[in-house]
């Protein structure tokens, strides 16, 4: 049952195999009879040392490895042969050492690929840097050969810009790259993105002298944990059915498993298989006489299948013919005038969330609608909605090349905020004007000072009843082109411009 | 008035950016917010047909690649701490020949510095982008016009090229309004893909005209596609230090440095009789124009260049500055980074430079460059 821990790992592995293994490889300490199970990979690869390569070879058209005398044939090779995908690789000799749990997998997939009715150009094999990583040259897919740890967020990039169901991206990771790429598979898991992730876990970093990963399991050895690896690896396949991959499948990696490759590549949206291995080259080392199902069930991780039905796999939503940007940045019509001869540049400040920033645009309308070129820059906090904000201004009767603002001709100070924020600016300036709200107390400055109550109108007007001020008292822009700004923005309801009117009736 | 046309607005340059994005034929933006590119982000949202939320900038790049591999043109926009994790998914995307374009609105450094500040202090990081040494080409916004026309060339280039290009800009482009005459803007043509059509198996990484390899999206029918990281053959295929490969790597430069007249974009405005020469780029590009105008009002002769496509440096750019006795570099960071690109560690006589961290460059600091020696 595809659910159920199996007491044994599959492996095809016949009894006279391991008779054999044991008479050439000789027992290690730790190691129990042979049994079936994953042990004897380890052992083998253990053994080959001590044995001549007529003895011990990877049988690159079964599942497993085998030894056996050179020669020697089994009828069981056949039927596998005939299973052997050929349409898928191109090669029998993978590159990986002899013994790796990788050999498998590559051929397992070129299997279920073939099963699950892709062609190989339907395929795209998606990469990682890793041992497994050096398969693409041996698929007659589409390959991709990316960084280490990013091939399932590259892949998923091919699943969006392919945006086609007939087309299979298998992204192949290692455990390392399950854990330098976490994001990645549950960001995919989350996404739920049409394609398969296959985990080349062997608990350790192969290509790189074999170093404990984030998926090294608590007790395995590893070159840098020689006393065994701490603390416990990720669960990655409950993290990645948590994370909303609706297909995901932990397995050892012996024997045929090209079916469960074949359900996870036919799922729709994200699939997820964990194969789990060894590296004979330093986990077998490392750990002799470990089996693979003892380190899984100490993990406490479960062999099996994470099933969610009916989740529709994510899908790229393509707007065509959406509107210009431009169509809504409105036009402004020259209706108005102004008698400014020269650039004049305005500090507005006050606090944020009083309306600084709306009011500074308004003015800049009200400036173009009156002929006049502007710039406007805003300068607030990170935090928009707390202490000063900020507005330079400069409207000019010609181009303006620079907007910065070195000695303003005008601040006006709505809040406490904004004195704060520009008292400097204020004490250094040696001419111009300073429009204050009568609440706050001046700094020493040279400016000419004028206090009124702009806050009068309410701090969320007190921006814009400043520059209301501003047009009446300096006649640079007229109320006319304030209020036409107003209304193209759609707020002559939500500003009190007739109150505002009256107020400014006295002012000269 | 005269000259004056009709289509005022009051606009920023993100939305002059995205809008020429979209019209050369960019159709995915991949984002991630960051401070100061967050605007291109929101606007790349009303515009772009396809929109992506990345959940980090490494994911971003390589989804980026991964549609870019499946034949679209992406488009991103970020800032340095966000730059600095794309990276290495540039140098891969630069390695498989990716097409895609990156705009980076640079802030204020070291680190996450300040992120609502301006700078221009990421050239060298940008001139030191590939392992290798490899250039990708930087083009930098001087203006709103640059802001149409240079973001639409950087989609043209990448797909031209298969390469990312990183179009730079700053946080004082990107976020400040100004008042702008749309009609001034020229029409922008999309770019038209032209993917490998021949019968022979597909070649990925084939020295072809120009050095540009045909391109061919991954996932096609008809030809098998192997894009690779690592070093690589024609066929991208993984190789040691193979002469063939190596073959590869050299392609490589040589086709950005190589295809550079086609992408060398500049302003020289020369004044008869000037022996001096303003020498800028990017936001304060602002100051020295201001201050060129300035200057020949008080009757002092002087020049400008505004450099545009900026890495590789091109050229023209040594046959112009060494035509002035006098050339100040105005760049907004410490450490003169453009003007160390161009002449290393050791300034030519007759170079000066003009700096600036925390806040723009003055066009008063240029005038008194200019006219106080
Ligand atoms: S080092 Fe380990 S993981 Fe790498 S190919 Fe060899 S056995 Fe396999």
């Amino acid at each position: 049952m595809r659910n159920e821990v199996p007491s044994e790992c599959k492996l095809v592995c016949i009894p006279d195999e391991h008779e054999m293994f044991v008479k050439a490889g000789r027992p290690r300490r730790g190691c129990q009879g042979m049994k079936k199970s994953l042990i004897s990979d380890c052992r083998l690869a253990e053994g080959r040392q001590g044995m001549s390569n007529q003895r011990l070879r990877v049988n690159a058209n079964s599942f497993a490895f085998r030894m056996r005398p050179q020669g020697s044939s089994r009828p069981d090779d056949a039927k596998h042969r005939q299973g052997m995908s050929t349409k898928f690789l191109n090669t029998t000799g993978l590159p990986y050492c002899k013994g790796c749990g990788h050999h498998l997998i590559a051929r397992n997939t070129a299997i279920a690929l073939e099963k699950s009715g892709f062609a190989p150009l339907d395929t795209i094999l998606v990469t990682d840097i890793g041992c497994h990583g050096i398969i693409d040259r041996c698929f007659n897919t589409h390959t991709v050969h990316g960084l280490h740890g990013r091939a399932a967020a590259l892949g998923a990039g091919i699943t969006l810009g392919l945006s086609d169901p007939k087309k299979k991206v298998v992204a192949f990771i290692g455990d390392g790259g399950a854990t330098i790429g976490l994001q990645h598979l549950l960001e995919a898991a989350r996404l739920n993105i049409n394609m398969t992730v296959i985990i080349h876990n062997n608990m350790l970093y192969g290509m790189t002298g074999g170093q404990a990963s984030g998926l090294t399991p608590c007790g395995f050895r590893t070159t840098i944990t020689p006393e065994g690896n701490p603390v416990a690896g990720y669960d990655i396949c409950a993290l990645a059915h948590t994370a909303g991959a609706p297909h995901v499948r932990r397995i050892i990696g012996v024997g045929d498993f090209s079916e469960e490759l074949t359900e996870a590549f036919k799922a729709d949206g994200l699939s997820l298989v964990e194969v789990v291995e060894i590296c004979p080259s330093y986990g077998a080392k490392l750990n002799p006489g470990t089996k693979l199902d003892t380190i899984i069930e100490a993990s406490g991780q479960k062999i099996g299948l994470w099933q969610t039905g009916n989740k529709d796999a994510y899908s790229l939503q393509c707007r065509e013919n959406l509107p210009s940007l431009f169509e809504k940045t409105p036009e402004i019509k020259v209706e108005f005038g102004s008698k400014l001869k020269r650039p004049f540049s305005i500090i507005l400040s006050g606090s944020a969330g009083e309306g600084v920033q709306l009011a500074s645009e308004l003015l800049a309308r009200a400036a173009i609608s009156s002929g006049l070129r502007v710039t406007k820059k805003g300068s607030y906090p990170v935090t928009v909605g707390v202490g000063f904000s900020t507005a330079e201004i400069i409207i000019s009767p010609r181009g303006i090349h620079f907007h910065g603002i070195s000695e303003p001709d005008l601040v006006i100070i709505t809040s406490k905020d904004g004195l704060r924020h520009n008292r400097k600016r204020i004490e250094a300036m040696k001419c111009g004007i300073l429009f204050i709200d009568e609440s706050l107390e001046p700094p020493e400055t040279a400016a000419e000072v004028v206090s009124h109550n702009f806050r009068g109108m309410g701090p969320r007007n007190a921006a814009i009843f400043a520059v209301f001020f501003f047009a009446r008292n300096s006649g640079l822009i007229s109320i006319s082109a304030m209020i036409k700004a107003i209304q193209d923005r759609g707020l002559a309801g939500k500003i009190p411009i007739e109150k505002m009117k009256k107020n400014l009736e006295g002012v000269v | 008035m005269p000259g004056r046309k009709d289509e005022l607005v009051l606009i920023d340059g993100s939305r002059i950016i995205i809008e020429a994005s979209v019209r050369a034929g960019a159709e995915i933006f991949v984002g991630y917010p960051i401070t100061p590119a967050n605007w291109l982000y929101l606007y790349a949202t009303q515009r772009f047909p396809i929109i992506l939320a990345a959940p980090d900038e490494i994911t971003t790049l390589q989804w980026m690649a991964g549609l870019s591999a499946a034949g679209k043109t992406p488009v991103t926009a970020t800032s340095f701490p966000g730059f600095a994790l794309m990276k290495e998914s540039i140098n891969m995307a630069f390695m498989m020949e990716l097409p895609m374009v990156i705009i980076l609105a640079q802030r204020l450094g070291p680190s996450t510095g300040s992120a609502t500040c301006g700078a221009q202090g990421d050239l060298l990081l940008l001139r030191g982008l590939i392992s290798g040494g490899h250039p990708v080409p930087t083009l930098c916004i001087s203006d709103l016009d640059d802001c149409w026309n240079l973001s639409a060339s950087a989609v043209s280039i990448a797909c031209k090229l298969r390469t990312p290009v990183v179009l730079l800009t700053s946080k004082e482009m990107v976020m400040t309004l100004r008042s702008f005459d749309l009609s001034d803007l020229s029409p922008i043509d999309p770019i038209q893909h032209r993917f490998y059509s021949g019968e022979a198996a597909y070649l990925p990484y084939a020295d072809d005209q120009n050095r540009v390899p045909a391109f061919l999206p991954v996932g096609n029918n008809r030809h098998q596609v192997r894009l690779t990281s690592s070093t690589h053959d024609t066929r991208g295929l993984l190789q040691h230090s193979t002469d063939e490969a190596m073959a590869n790597t050299r392609r490589l430069q040589e086709k950005i440095v190589g295809n550079l007249p086609d992408f060398t974009y500049y302003e020289l405005d020369e004044m008869e009789g000037s022996d001096t020469l303003i020498f800028s780029y990017g936001i304060s590009s602002a100051a020295a124009r201001e201050a060129v105008r300035l200057l020949r009002e008080k009757g002092i002769a002087v020049s400008l260049l505004i450099g545009k496509t900026l890495l590789p440096a091109p050229p023209e750019y040594f046959t112009i500055l060494d035509k002035y006795e006098r050339v100040i570099i105005a760049e907004e960071n410490l450490s003169a980074q453009y003007c160390e690109i161009l002449f290393g560690g050791r300034k030519p006589a007759g170079i000066s430079t003009v700096g600036s961290i925390g806040k723009m460059i003055t066009p008063r600091a240029l005038v008194e460059e200019v006219a106080g020696a």
